[in-house]
């Protein structure tokens, strides 16, 4: 009788497998550079974006932490406060406050005026305001010199300034011992602060004592801004708590913030762009999908002589598809791997350039590669089903 | 081993002991587009045979190969390939069918540029769920046997065309196929290459393989032991066996 063995085809083993389709790409190396290099593209630029992202919140939080999160502003409350100015006491007031360290403030001198010297016209000020200061501020808000010193209670009797960063730089004053033109008359500048991003307020303004602003310059003595720095457990009920204390009278009219809080929303609000340049990463990778997806249905229809050989050796139509497939997962992988390596050079070297200490979240390596394997087997999947489709025949006829 | 089925009755068909490697019971194939390119064709080809399929290009002598080749299903009739029908099988099952029973040769060899002799010929093991090892093995043994030992480690732009049949055709024997389908192996050779080639093949037949080799050369077929002449979709003649006429 008819002997009938069950045909049963063999399976082709991964590592074969993985051979075949190494194979198929390294036949034609140049295009499976080129085709790489567009996933390879997308996923640098969304590791970058990330990596960058991720590198300038670390960077931040770090000089948040060195500002310090415990400072509270007390202010006059824009919408409530105009008729009810803080007591001259208030620093001393609340520095009785359970928690708070240490308190100072400052007093908008509202009339004066500070020039480079007596002949520019009134009004070029530069939006430059005169604070007076209590002598406490530096130490209160950690205040750093960048030139020159701080008042010291010999000199506040004199008519001397310490000028913010920013009204320095308008005023092109540059070193202590330079002389400016506030309110009406010569005040020696005695020292030039640095930055201070958690009161941007005080970078823009001269600084007088306390004692000068009132002698000189007619200052009413009421404070327009408390700082405090307490101790950050008990924040939330010193900040509870200031209102009162800062202004008994009228504890409706002050309103308290955290720098650091406007800080770091500030911060987000800058973050917000990098959801953007995610988003266009996302699109270069799915360009570089498309990439992927017309190299395969050239290799596909270039192939055809060698995939009627395979089914001519035997393959079914399921292991020319595993094959396709496997070789689009494969160019595509390569591409996330070179661009992930891409993307991570990219965020060192700009997160070095910017002195941040450079961060990138794994998750974000992890996604990358696994959205390259999904563009890969996306776009490789109607290749190789067409491919499998094909009638042995009918591949082996071309030429 | 006796039993021969008898469903259609062909006149041509005498009974035999043994089961015919190949047979083919009136089968006509139509293209899709409506092009007959076989009219029922009837055919046996009995273990050890080296048969010529020769005809003109257009009579249907690829198409008689793709069919007997399972590489494609007949419109019509029936193709039984080691006893089994080639209609009512799967793919997977007609894959593995060529795995282990079929070897190819073709016009054009086919052979995967970039890649040593030894490597194209063990891929004719691939399918066949040996181990790459052991195929690499068996290939080195086959590449011996068609006489290019010193040629293993070549890529196949290294190797004179000749040669490169040479491959091909330890490629479709590495796994030991019961039959042997050749398609102009010698199309794209000069004479001397396409001598030694056929020269290849009578030995592989001396030791047992059956062999069909598809041809449009009157001159390589008439040295083979058997001819079946195919011309507009029939054969006309079979010698040294006669076709009964119509």
């Amino acid at each position: 009788m008819r002997t009938s063995p069950r045909l049963k085809s063999a399976r082709l083993s991964p590592a074969d497998t993985f051979r075949v389709a190494g194979g198929g790409l390294r036949a034609r190396p140049l295009r499976v550079v080129l085709s790489a290099l567009g996933i390879a593209l997308g996923i640098a630029a969304m590791v970058c974006v990330v990596g960058i992202s991720a590198s300038s919140q670390k960077a931040f939080d770090e000089r948040l932490k060195a500002l310090g999160t415990n400072v509270l502003t007390v202010g006059t409350d824009s919408q409530f406060g105009s008729g009810a100015p803080m007591p001259r006491q208030a620093d001393a007031m609340v520095r009785r406050v359970e928690g708070v360290t240490d308190a100072a403030s400052t007093g908008e001198v509202k009339d004066a005026k500070v020039y480079r010297n007596d002949r520019i016209p009134a009004a070029e000020s530069n939006a430059i305001t005169v604070l007076s200061a209590s002598a406490d501020l530096p130490r209160t808000l950690g205040l750093k010199q960048a030139a020159g010193s701080w008042f010291d209670s010999g000199q506040a009797a004199y008519p001397t300034t310490v000028l913010g960063a920013d009204a320095a730089r308008r005023l092109g004053i540059h070193q202590a011992g330079d002389r400016v033109w506030l309110g009406e008359q010569w005040f020696t500048v005695i020292g030039i602060l640095a930055p201070a991003p958690l009161t941007p307020d005080l970078d823009n303004a001269a600084l007088v004592g306390r004692q000068t602003a009132e002698r000189d310059l007619g200052f009413d003595g009421h404070p327009t801004s408390v700082y405090v720095r307490v101790d950050e457990r008990f924040i939330d009920k010193i900040r509870e708590a200031l209102p009162r204390s800062a202004n008994p009278a009228a504890p409706n009219a002050v309103a308290v913030s955290r720098p650091s809080d406007a800080l770091a929303a500030k911060h987000a609000a800058e973050e917000t762009f990098t959801a953007l340049l995610l988003g266009l990463g996302a699109v270069s990778l799915l360009v570089g999908g498309v990439g992927v997806a017309n190299t395969m249905i050239i290799a596909v229809l270039e192939r055809r002589g060698e995939i009627g050989l395979r089914r001519a050796l035997g393959a079914t139509s399921a292991q020319i598809r595993t094959q396709f497939l496997t070789e689009s997962v494969l160019l595509s992988a390569l591409g996330g791997a070179g661009g992930t390596a891409l993307g991570i050079a990219g965020t060192l070297g700009y997160a070095l350039w910017q002195g941040w200490p450079p961060d990138i979240p794994a998750p974000v390596i992890a996604g990358g590669l696994a959205a390259t394997l999904m563009v890969g087997a996306t776009a490789g999947l109607w290749p190789a089903v067409r491919a499998s489709r094909m009638p042995p025949s009918h591949a082996l006829a071309s030429p | 081993m006796t039993g021969t089925e008898e469903k259609t009755g062909t006149d041509e068909n005498t009974a035999a002991a043994a089961e015919p490697l190949v047979e083919l019971e009136r089968v006509t194939h139509v293209y899709p587009g409506g092009v007959q390119v076989l009219t029922e064709v009837s055919l046996r080809i009995e273990r050890g045979e080296l048969v010529a399929v020769v005809g003109p290009s257009g009579s249907g002598k690829s198409t008689l190969l793709n069919l007997i080749g399972t590489l494609d299903r007949p419109t019509h009739g029936v193709v039984r390939i080691a006893g089994h029908s080639v209609t009512q099988l799967p793919d997977q099952a007609l894959s593995a069918l060529r795995a282990t029973t079929i070897g190819f040769v073709f016009q054009h060899f086919f052979l995967a540029p970039g890649v040593t002799a030894l490597d194209n010929v063990a891929d004719g093991l691939l399918y066949s769920g040996t181990g790459r090892g052991r195929r690499r093995e068996r290939a080195e043994a086959a590449l011996r046997r068609v006489g290019l030992g010193h040629r293993i480690g070549h890529l196949p732009h290294q190797l004179s065309g000749g040669e490169r049949q040479r491959v091909a055709i330890a490629r479709a024997v590495v796994g030991e196929p019961r039959l042997l389908l050749a398609d102009e192996p010698t199309g794209a050779l000069d004479s001397v290459s396409g001598a030694s080639v056929v020269e290849l093949l009578r030995e592989l037949n001396a030791s047992g393989t059956t062999i069909a080799v598809i041809t449009h050369d009157q001159e390589l077929a008439a040295g083979l032991p058997r001819r079946i002449q195919v011309r507009d979709g029939g054969i006309v003649a079979d010698a040294p066996r006669a076709v009964a006429a119509r």
